[in-house]
């Protein structure tokens, strides 16, 4: 790529062709401050905040979106500069709810931040927030309009990358609102509840529904059997929100700490991970050999499942009937687990510490209650679980490490991969490989399947057969490759969907920020943690042989059926479906 | 669908709307065109028309929401058989523009951006007509009204049915 020079600040630095100001700058190690700008999303130039001085330009540029030239010469922090920045800041700030200690993005809030950085100590205009209503409607999402500083980076993420556009704004000027169309509650709006506008979010605007008070709850209740479990992005994530840099495997230390907030029995949702594997991959096995509907598409990300639900009714023959390992872990510990171990399921609470806000509603679907109860009761976040470790004094930095509990905390490297964007796949590869052809896989990793591109595809040969794979991840990416197979194009066996960018270490729930280059530390750190496990293929793990052995027989059995498997629901693009009974346990959708 | 019953007025709404967008060109592109022409026919964009229209241009119905809530000339509600408008500009307000505005919604019994109850008038600001010198100004339809006084609404006003 050709270079140019331009001149920031007096100092001549080299700018890429097409570049903005803003990442000639950053290049240059020249902090600008932005608000509407995420690294994630194409610029957009709203918030005023990274307003620079071009020379020969009548009025102040913003950085974001404004191109280099060859030798221009930009101002990034003049004293014109500085007082416009803070104009624009205190005007953000001028209706901005004041009560930062009170919302759950106190210390971890970018309007906060800026207005700290700019040195605001006074803002010369306050007025009254709009006070707007809070939507709680939704079971995973929560929207405070009044804290919405219009900087659209929840309408981009909803439509970029997720190309639900469920989101948009409305009317203009001061009364502009951010919101569903037609201001439908988000409960009942076209909303897939991946929870991607909440990571985007500069403010406390978006967050997720909070199951905080009652999980604390459930555990001080002594007549209650608190049962939990850890998806596979939460142990690379966690760090992260208790003051850790991105890419840290804490899985020791959150079994501790879930020990000391608690609960009863700590579990892993990888060893559930395992168990969708041998359900899954023998599905597949089933739909390759006995001519059912192909190709057979992913089920385990809950966003991904209502997408589908609302944009693609078409193709849910092709979903995997199987439930995602969080529901599969809900069945298997209230009815398996409740008999090992002389629990009455009506006592027990199941928790889920999940990457997603997704799995709050897909928990709370009517048909995930095979145990004869609510499988799942619970599902907290990566960010709620951290809030609760520091509300219980837990000094996370220091803490020993400490191993799961039996029997449904076993697990092996294939289930931990199910956290990042072709884990899935090459998880059910390394045990359909070994069971289709009876031989054993010189080397487990499949890196075919592996990486960030959107949209990947990859032959692989098992025995006779040249298995067709595909791979999407985020939600518009997913669409394209949709388009194809509704097309008829591709070809496909098997092909593996997760919601949000990156997999699930990129999901709805996880520490805030999210930039590509944190997901690629969580993905090294997810890659990194199968290396480590001593067992690295599902079908190998001994509580899921102890498991069918025991209790359910054989993959896709009648039992299996019953508790593993699952149905799905068409819905509208108007979807006016989902109503939540406001008690405090997430119930029915 | 227009209506889940799928009545003949909304079987014929429907196929009013789609001869538009087919004139118009069933593109994203067209859609304020679309929008303005389905308003003139219907007299006003209801819900159910934005999201009928969002779905036959495949566009997300926030998107159409969002180009009708922007420009105020598009409505939501049906409009009045006539249309008043009261500056509210800078000379218009100093020189009585607000008592004559009051004047008027008194008059009709209904809010700034609504219909009269009997569909006779409905009510809008306006922030300049550029006709400063003759302040307070508003115009009923296509009819001027200079120099308003207040008192004299019920006998302008009276002369719309």
């Amino acid at each position: 790529m050709s270079q140019r020079t331009i001149t920031i600040n007096g100092r001549t630095v080299p700018a890429a062709e097409g570049s903005t100001i803003l990442e000639a700058a950053t290049q240059a190690g020249q902090k600008i401050p932005t608000l509407c700008h995420h690294p994630d999303l194409p610029p957009l130039g709203a918030c005023r905040v990274c307003l620079v001085e071009v020379e020969g330009e009548r009025n102040l540029q913003p950085a974001c979106s404004f191109p280099t030239r060859e030798g221009m010469v930009v101002w990034t922090h003049s004293a014109k500069v500085r007082k416009a920045r803070r104009t624009v800041v205190e005007l953000l700030l001028s209706d901005h709810p004041s009560d930062c200690t009170a919302c759950a993005r106190n210390r971890n809030c970018e309007l906060q931040t800026l207005a700290e950085e700019l040195g605001i100590r006074e803002v010369r205009v306050r007025v009254e927030p709009r006070g707007y209503e809070v939507d709680d409607s939704s079971l995973s999402v929560v929207r405070d309009p009044d804290k919405c500083i219009l900087c659209r980076r929840c309408l981009q993420t909803c439509s970029e990358i997720q190309g639900v556009s469920g989101l948009r704004i409305r009317g203009r000027g001061y009364d502009s609102l951010v919101g569903s169309a037609f201001d439908t509650p988000l409960g009942s709006a076209l909303c897939v509840n991946c929870g991607q506008c909440i990571n985007r979010c500069p403010t406390g605007a978006l967050t997720e529904r909070s199951a905080i008070a009652e999980v604390w709850e459930a555990l001080e209740d002594p007549e209650l059997f608190t049962v939990v479990q850890t998806a596979p992005a939460v142990r690379i994530a966690l760090g992260e929100a208790l003051g850790m840099p991105p890419g840290q495997i804490v899985t020791g230390r959150l079994t501790t700490a879930l020990r000391l907030l608690g609960f009863d029995r700590v579990f892993d949702t990888d060893f559930a991970a395992d168990l969708t594997i041998m359900e899954e991959g023998y599905e597949l096995i089933q739909r390759v050999t006995e001519g059912g509907v192909l190709p057979q598409l992913t089920s385990c990300s809950p966003g991904w499942i209502k997408f589908i639900e609302h944009f693609y009714p078409e193709l849910l023959p092709n979903l995997s009937t199987c439930k995602s390992p969080q529901q599969m872990f809900g069945a298997v510990a209230k009815t398996y687990f409740a008999e090992v171990a002389g629990v009455d399921p009506a006592k027990m609470r199941v928790v889920s510490i999940m990457p997603c806000t997704a799995k709050k509603f897909e928990a709370a679907r009517p048909e995930m209650r095979a145990s004869g109860f609510q499988d799942v009761d619970y599902v907290l976040t990566t960010r709620e679980l951290a809030q609760m470790i520091k509300e219980k004094g837990v000094d996370f930095m220091v803490l020993e490490e400490s191993e799961y509990d039996d029997p449904l905390g076993e697990s092996t490297g294939a289930a931990v991969i199910f956290g990042v964007t072709g884990g899935v796949m090459e998880a059910a590869l390394r045990t359909a490989y070994e069971v289709i052809t009876g031989e054993k896989l010189d080397n487990v990793e499949i890196h075919a399947v592996r990486g960030m591109e959107g949209v990947r595809e990859a032959s692989v040969k098992v025995g006779d057969l040249d298995l067709r794979a595909a791979v999407a991840h985020g939600l518009a990416n997913a669409a394209r490759l949709l388009d194809r197979v509704v097309a008829g194009e591709g070809g496909y066996h098997f092909i593996e969907i997760m919601a949000c960018p990156g997999g699930c270490l990129g999901g709805g729930g996880q520490p805030i920020p999210t930039s590509p280059e944190i997901r690629q530390a969580r993905a090294d750190a997810i890659y990194q943690a199968d290396q480590e496990m001593p067992i690295r293929r599902s079908h190998e793990n001994p509580s899921i042989q102890a498991l069918y052995e025991r209790f359910l027989g054989k993959p896709l059995s009648e039992r299996s059926h019953h508790l593993l498997h699952t149905q799905y629901t068409p819905r509208s693009r108007r979807a006016v479906q989902v109503q939540d009974d406001k008690s405090g346990r997430q119930t029915g959708a | 669908m227009v209506a889940q019953g799928k009545c003949t007025e909304c079987t014929q709404i429907e196929a009013a709307i789609d001869a538009i967008i087919e004139q118009k060109g069933p593109e994203p592109t067209s859609l304020i065109e679309i929008l303005h022409a389905v308003q003139q026919e219907l007299g006003f964009l209801p819900q159910s028309v934005q999201e009928y229209i969002a779905e036959k241009l495949n566009m997300p119905a926030g998107t159409v929401e969002g180009v009708v809530s922007f420009y105020t000339f598009f409505t939501t509600v049906p409009r009045g058989r006539h249309v008043i408008k009261v500056c509210q500009g800078t000379a218009c307000y100093v020189r009585g523009g607000k008592r004559v505005l009051e004047a008027v919604v008194k008059h009709c019994g209904c809010g700034v951006g609504q219909t009269s109850e009997d569909r006779r008038f409905s009510v809008d600001i306006v922030r300049c007509l550029g006709a400063c010198g003759l302040s307070p100004i508003m115009t009923v339809d296509d009819d001027i009204y200079e120099r308003v006084k207040p008192t004299k609404i019920a006998d302008i006003l009276g002369k719309y049915d």
